[in-house]
């Protein structure tokens, strides 16, 4: 299923995965014995990106959250706040519509819509093809916004270096322990909406307390894109994980 | 939904082996399929009985071995079994754990016809 470029399943690109053990039973019936993570066609093209990523020290964050939770708003700032500090390319997926790539676009920033159609995800395959057709400068940060979504992404690694979940005190406090696939494979969790805490029910602190319960190792920043509130925090773990070229 | 482009990757894999052998169908499919890998298993058989007409496993028995989820504390070694990603071990309370079982997604063996 490819929703960029239309190639579907019988024309996929072609990987010899290694080789697999037959036998024939008295009955004539052959059983193979296959044993293939039926991941793997994903993961192969996401050891591509990676390697393609690595080669060129670009740094490459999978953004992901439950759609309104402030990615696309999040970018708008980082992107104008940055400019001139950091190189950046964004790849913005959604179902339909061109939108978030209009906004993006709207601050200077190179950006390449996915539209994934009925697709609640991306995947390396269709990150792949967006990145073929960006000419991505070395150096450089690369944001791929994904489909709003906060379960079926997590299963679909894209190549990236970091994966950041953004959540919103807006919503239950308690969404890493209703999503966990998300928050287990993510390495940062965004509390955005800071600046709506004094209007809402959100316990900052059980959110926090439940995101380490699901991964111990993810680092948490609180922020609000609006009141820019934690935004230099954001910016610093940034910076922090960009490798200056020698 | 991503249960569906999980099985539409198994049509893929199940069609690619089948081809290596000259099999026009395959009489049955054996998947191990992890409690921790993220599969909604009512999810994943909707899609199933949609993905699989006309395909070469339209016809197949279809055998999932479900995988409980286990894990080692990384404090104090304990092993323990895990339901919840968020589970803590038993035995001192640790949230740091390293999974050892359970987020299996495989695809084991085919039985072709003769």
């Amino acid at each position: 299923m490819c929703a960029t470029c239309g190639c579907g399943p019988t024309s996929h690109h072609e990987h010899d995965h290694g080789h697999s053990h037959e036998n024939t039973q008295k009955t004539g019936k052959t059983i193979v014995d296959v044993e293939q993570d039926i991941l793997q066609e994903n993961n192969l093209l996401a050891a591509r990106n990676r390697g393609f990523f690595e080669g060129r020290n670009i740094l490459a964050i999978n953004l992901v959250s439950s759609p309104g939770s402030g990615k696309t708003s999040l970018l708008e700032r980082t992107l104008t706040d940055l400019k001139g500090t950091l190189s950046f390319a964004v790849i913005e997926g959604d179902q339909q519509t061109a939108n978030d790539a209009d906004r993006i676009h709207a601050t200077g920033t190179k950006v390449t819509q996915i539209n994934t159609g009925k697709g609640c995800h991306l995947d390396a395959h269709m990150v792949l093809h967006a990145v073929q057709g960006m000419k991505l400068s070395a150096d450089s940060v690369l944001f791929i916004e994904n489909v709003g979504n906060l379960v079926c992404p997590a299963m679909f690694d894209l190549g990236e270096q970091e994966r950041a979940v953004v959540i919103s005190v807006t919503e239950g406090e308690d969404k890493p322990l209703k999503y966990p696939d998300m928050f287990h494979t993510s390495t940062l969790c965004i509390i955005n909406k800071t600046d709506l805490l004094p209007y809402v029910k959100f316990n900052v602190e059980k959110a926090k307390e439940y995101a380490r319960q699901v991964n111990p190792s993810l680092e948490i920043i609180e922020l609000s894109c609006t009141s820019g509130e934690g935004m230099q925090q954001w910016y610093d773990w940034l910076k922090s994980k960009v490798l200056t070229p020698a | 939904m991503h249960e569906l482009s999980i099985v539409m990757s198994i049509v893929d894999l199940a069609t690619k082996e089948a081809a290596k052998h000259h099999a026009s169908a395959i009489e049955e499919i054996e998947l191990d399929i992890g409690c921790l890998s993220g599969i909604d298993m009512d999810s994943f058989d909707f899609a199933w009985q949609q993905a699989v007409k006309r395909t070469i496993l339209e016809k197949a028995n279809r055998k999932v071995n479900r995988i409980e989820g286990s894990a080692r504390c990384s404090d104090c070694d304990t092993h323990f079994k895990m339901v919840q990603l968020y589970d803590s071990c038993p035995n001192c309370k640790s949230h740091l754990a390293e999974i050892v079982r359970g987020k299996e997604l495989k695809v084991k063996s085919l039985v072709l016809p003769d």
